[in-house]
């Protein structure tokens, strides 16, 4: 294949002072990026292989390398961006689709960076999370509109009818759906372990329950996609919750594709596909073709699961998505994931992962409005999901309606992710989003744990911080509290789709 | 006149809420002895301290005995055209027995007075149908109440019980007692409020006690999950439109007790929710899936911050704090005689020498209950 034309993003620089030609970036880098020049008896970098993952750069023993964005190339910088100018330089080699991964990165789509919240001053004192308990436990599912109370002896009231089954969360906050395959196991494992060690839970994607994971499945939301990869009685029958996914935010109405390349003997047992074929997942749900369709299928998974767990549906934040999700409600959904359009992906073309959907703060906000108007709030729990990057969000969704959210790309920050958006590659230095086993052995899956656990448990204190400073010991009392919430920037009709006043207006 | 000049409208704008810090008191005979309005006014009085003089009000049980049977309608109006508005839609739903302007006596202090007027009626059987799904009387004026206060323009009915009544406007105890003739009244059970806005928002509407049929309440803090609770309550069909927090404790207060069924404890344990770890602790299975379920189903309903309440249905009188006491309350008992105030010394000012005396705990309801 002919070189590329299309310059190189990132630009290699190595201290030549510093470097000792121990060869560790020609081993490490799974890109091919450092390449032993016998001649010079020096490393050399093919700098248009370079995804700027900055492995070698940590990892260089004497922080000879630094990976740097490389200079603008062209004059415009405006309208012609330069990913513009070098998608079309892509383009014009390959006739082929542009593909990206990770989440639409476009500052403008995010209204939480417009957002702010508020604290209490003398009427209402603020609350000290270090001397008085500050609760963040959260219920995901459905539930009646008032409890039936029976009397037992000497009139003792008891609950007269049981409730709904309903997921039991430590912190609103869980892992998003990542299928083993997009991700590695040892990925799987930091998530899984992480969630249980917290008590919330974590997501299989439509990547079947591997069995190392089985003694994580109670704390799983399992996913049934449109591939239907892994579904079997003892992977509903495991888990904690059940989420149909019928969309996702990186790619809102377009299916998905594991290259073969990935589906690895492991993999193989765990999706219930042949080694080495593609698992494609069609963009519709072969069986769901209209709203009757999926409550059919709502109920046969509760069926198959004696009504003993949520069944949720995932869809992607679209342009009409409160009537959708009113729609989700009568089919029996006891939850309703809504990924905006920030929310990540392993693989996705480009123009639609930048340019399908709506950011996730204007549809849960219309989604939060419309179930109250129609009184069925109650009946469902929302679960926010796309772009979310810091406990700030989190709090953000939360008071502009969401139960919980999900967290994705976060997580795999935390697992060391430095976001290059190549996962589609497969050659994740990180062992993240790779099946290589050279790459996966870097990801210590104790480690990772870890560090995951620890993202939530920050979290989980920066918001109890948050939540003592309104005033508010309960997160259950800032759900859906859009007084604690203002807008910075935004126009009235902004102001009014998100239910909130502008910064300065009084309550 | 146009006297409410700071209540905007049209309704959606109504969505803001006035913080406030006050001073409140109640007593309530279990024999049902009608007590003289003399004691809750000195009572009140005593905590002047607690208000700025910028409200004050009275609920008395037990008040009209010649119309026990009929709904006491109190409204206050901007001007004699949006009562006679407010009017046409009473009759429109209700047979009026009789009507006539609530009795005041002159005080010069007080600013801005609105047209006061109560009507005794009967809510009429077609008017409950038409609320339909199984209406009970109460969901007809719960409707017919919102629908004025929403709708009619410069109307507000602040008082729909039986037998009971509710006295309130911007000014301090003495001028709001005098001013409704207080002392004059007889009642079995009272609560007052003294009320320390920290706005200037000076509508009498926005006084204490806020009542809805046979409730009444006051209340000392700030409800910094207003706007949860306030959505909440939407989807039951509440709508909030007195300006002021206080307004969404009367709403749930209904909502628990009357249309759920809740008694008084597990309405308290609804509103000021034991924190889970106490929850974690308790050992009756029963009584914990009791209580996580109140908490899985009604988490809309936990109202956080600071307060104290207390809330009459004429029948009891609860005091209620927050989850962790951050405002006042003090409970006493002589005889068949009870007492609950922000203050001790309001107490004692009325009954010095008290049977018992004590300090509710944080979210465990006093309830004192008149006897059948």
């Amino acid at each position: 294949m002919a070189r590329t034309r299309v310059a190189p993003d990132f630009a290699v620089r190595r201290d030549t002072a510093r470097c000792i030609n121990c060869k560790a970036c020609v081993r490490l880098c799974a890109n091919g990026v450092h390449v032993w020049d016998e001649v010079a008896g020096a490393p050399v970098a093919d700098e248009s292989k370079c995804v700027g993952c900055h492995f070698c750069e940590e990892h260089c023993p004497t922080r000879a390398l630094s990976i740097e964005r490389a200079p603008a190339e062209t004059t415009s910088g405006g309208h012609w961006t330069r990913s513009a100018i070098r998608g079309i330089g892509r383009q014009a080699e390959t006739g082929g689709i542009l593909l990206g991964a990770m989440g639409n990165d476009r500052p403008q789509m995010a209204y939480f960076d417009r957002l702010v919240l508020n604290a209490a001053q003398v009427t209402n004192p603020s609350i000290d999370p270090l001397r008085e308990p500050m609760e963040l436990k959260t219920f995901i599912g459905s539930r009646p509109d008032r409890i039936e109370i029976a009397r037992g002896a000497g009139g003792r009231p008891r609950l007269g009818a049981p409730l709904p089954p309903l997921l039991e969360i430590e912190t609103p906050i869980m892992f998003s759906a990542m299928s083993y395959g997009s991700i590695s196991l040892n990925a799987c494992r930091s998530l899984a372990g992480a969630a249980g060690e917290i008590g919330t839970c974590w997501n299989t994607g439509e990547g079947g329950l591997h069995p190392d994971l089985e003694s994580c499945a109670d704390r799983a939301i399992v996913q049934v996609a449109s591939g239907r990869f892994g579904v079997t009685p003892e992977y509903l029958a495991r888990a904690a919750a059940i989420e149909i996914k019928v969309g996702q935010g990186a790619k809102p109405g377009i299916g998905g594709h594991l290259p073969g390349g990935k589906v690895t003997e492991d993999v193989s047992r765990t999706r219930r596909i042949p080694v080495g074929s593609d698992a494609i997942s069609p963009a519709p749900h072969h069986d769901i073709y209209s709203i009757e369709d999926l409550k059919q299928l709502i109920f046969a998974l509760k069926e198959a699961t004696r009504y003993s767990k949520p069944v949720g549906v995932k869809i992607a934040a679209v342009h009409n998505v409160a009537s959708i999700a009113i729609g989700i409600v009568h089919a029996g959904a006891d939850f309703i994931a809504i990924d905006g359009i920030r929310g990540g992906t392993g693989a996705a073309p480009s123009v639609i992962r930048d340019h399908v959907g709506i950011p996730i703060e204007l549809a849960l906000a219309s989604v939060d409005q419309r179930l109250r108007e129609e009184g069925l709030r109650h009946r469902v729990s929302i679960i926010a999901a796309g772009g979310i990057r810091s406990s700030a969000d989190v709090l953000k969704a939360i008071a502009l309606g969401a139960d919980a959210v999900y967290i994705a790309t976060a997580a795999l920050v935390a697992l060391g992710c430095h976001v290059c958006r190549t996962c589609y590659l497969g050659k994740c230095n990180w062992g993240i989003a790779t099946q290589d086993p050279a790459l996966t052995r870097r990801l210590n899956p104790e480690v990772g744990q870890t560090r995951a656990a620890n993202l939530l448990r920050a979290w989980s204190h920066e918001i109890k911080e948050m939540l003592g400073g309104m005033g508010v010991n309960a997160i259950e009392s800032v759900r859906g509290n859009r007084d604690h919430l203002r807008g910075v920037g935004l126009s009235q009709v902004e102001l009014d789709l998100l239910g909130i006043k502008h910064a300065g207006s009084p309550w | 006149m146009l006297i409410n000049v700071h209540r905007p409208s049209p309704v959606p704008d109504l969505d803001f809420k006035v913080p406030s810090g006050c001073g409140l008191t109640g007593l309530i005979s279990q024999k049902g002895e009608l007590l003289p309005g003399d004691a809750i006014y000195r009572s009140l009085c005593s905590m002047e301290e607690r208000g700025n003089g910028l409200g004050a009000g009275y609920a008395a049980y037990g008040i009209y005995p010649d119309f026990a049977a009929n709904r006491a309608f109190h409204l206050m109006c901007d001007t004699e055209d949006a009562r006679r508005a407010a009017e046409a839609v009473l009759r429109r739903d209700c047979t009026i027995r009789h009507d006539e302007p609530i009795p005041t006596s002159p005080v010069k202090a007080l600013k801005n007075i609105p047209v006061l007027w109560r009507y005794f009626l009967d809510i009429k059987p077609e008017a409950v149908e038409r609320v339909g799904g199984g209406a009970t009387e109460p969901d007809a004026v719960v409707r017919l109440v919102m629908e004025i206060n929403r709708k009619v323009d410069g109307a507000f009915v602040f008082s729909s019980g039986r037998n009971m009544g509710i006295f309130k406007g911007v000014g301090n105890p003495e001028e709001i007692g005098e001013f409704f003739r207080i002392p004059a009244y007889r009642a079995n059970v009272w609560i007052g409020h003294n009320r320390f806005p920290t706005n200037s928002v000076s509508w009498w509407g926005g006084a204490h006690p806020f009542g809805l049929l046979d409730w009444s309440l006051v209340h000392n803090g700030e409800i910094s999950s207003y706007g949860t609770n306030r959505r909440y309550l939407e989807s039951y069909g509440y709508w909030c439109t007195l300006q002021t927090d206080t307004e969404v404790m009367a709403y749930l207060f209904d909502l628990l007790v009357r249309r759920h069924g809740l008694d008084f404890d597990l309405a308290a344990q609804v509103m000021a929710a034991p924190f889970w770890t106490r929850i974690e602790r308790e050992e009756d299975p029963e009584a914990r899936r009791l209580s996580s379920a109140l908490r899985a189903v009604y988490g809309g309903a936990l109202v956080s911050g600071p307060f104290a309440v207390l809330v009459s249905d004429g029948k009891s009188l609860v005091g209620l704090n927050d989850r962790i006491k951050l405002r006042p309350l003090v409970a006493a008992r002589k005889g068949s005689v009870s007492y609950i105030a922000s203050e001790e010394a309001a107490i004692r000012c009325i009954c010095p020498d008290p049977e018992a005396l004590w300090m509710p705990d944080a979210g465990v309801p006093t309830v004192v209950t008149v006897e059948a």
